[in-house]
């Protein structure tokens, strides 16, 4: 039997919305307060969703320690308390919360235990959030690059 | 097609244990969820159902008439109720979070069969805000 198991996390960051592609004009005119040289924050709320078959002596499609383990080791320690747009993952890529959640994604993708990794959904503020999922047609790579 | 969603939440305890294993085993899989004691959760039960409105109410399906199927084939079984000791599906299943989604689709879905074009979705069941289960009627 098919089921879903999904966890949701808190970390918070600082980010920076800024493109060098782009001149100081239009960086102001499509990222708006978000383009503060200074950056600003976030509490992010990641949730994560992971699907399979429900182990029949465990009732369990994956063990909530093991995915805690995976979610520390590979995404909070590197994200949660730090400047966004300092990770290499972001060096030539604007940490957006869309690429944030790609990069969640690919960081997870291949370190479940057991299980899929179904999605991935990045809450930035209680109004807004972003969603990813295993899409056949695109690269989901965390080493993803804009320009390559 | 539109999906249509219900909340309702119920109060159970509940704990985690496979005869077949040894209390050390228990306790090494299912940590103080093992503690046979029991302990409990408020969890809340989203039901989705998907279909076309109907062209004469705009309803894909009565959202009162689905608040009761709610009740009457699930609440009224779990809420209050110790699962282990008072529910008949999991005399045997272990009443996971994942395993409770599974047996509410089972308890829900022969009633929302019956109502006309729309059927069941998705189950999804909160343990906590944090924790969640979600079955889709999968294999």
């Amino acid at each position: 039997m098919k089921a879903y198991f999904g966890r949701r996390y808190t970390l918070s960051a600082s980010h920076r919305l800024h493109s060098e592609e782009l001149s100081a004009e239009e960086n102001r005119a499509a990222y708006g307060k978000c383009n503060n040289p200074h950056g600003h924050g976030h509490n992010y709320i990641v949730e994560v969703l992971a699907g399979g078959q429900v182990g029949p002596e465990t009732g369990m499609v994956i063990d909530l320690v093991a995915l805690d383990e995976v979610m520390r080791t590979r995404v909070l320690v590197r994200f949660d308390h730090t400047n966004l747009n300092l990770d290499p993952l972001f060096e030539n890529r604007v940490p957006t919360t869309e690429n944030l959640c790609k990069a969640v994604f690919g960081l997870l993708k291949t370190a479940l235990p057991v299980a899929k990794l179904d999605y991935v959904r990045v809450e930035e503020t209680e109004n807004n959030f972003f969603q990813c999922w295993d899409a056949d047609d695109e690269d989901m790579s965390p080493i993803e690059r804009r320009n390559s | 097609m539109v999906e249509l969603t219900r909340r309702a939440t119920f109060s159970a305890s509940h704990y985690y244990w496979n005869d077949a294993w040894s209390p050390e085993k228990n306790a090494e899989v299912f940590g103080r969820c093992a503690n046979r004691n029991g302990h409990g959760h408020n969890y809340t039960l989203e039901v989705t159902v998907v279909g076309t409105p109907d062209p004469v109410t705009g309803f894909v399906v009565d959202l009162k008439w689905l608040k009761d199927v709610m009740e009457r084939e699930v609440l009224t079984a779990y809420d209050h109720r110790h699962l282990n000791l008072e529910v008949p599906e999991f005399e045997t299943a272990i009443p996971t979070t994942e395993n409770i989604a599974i047996a509410a689709w089972r308890r829900l879905e022969p009633s929302l069969a019956k109502a006309g074009a729309a059927h069941l979705r998705r189950v999804r069941v909160y343990e906590t805000p944090e924790i969640f289960a979600e079955y889709r009627g999968e294999l």
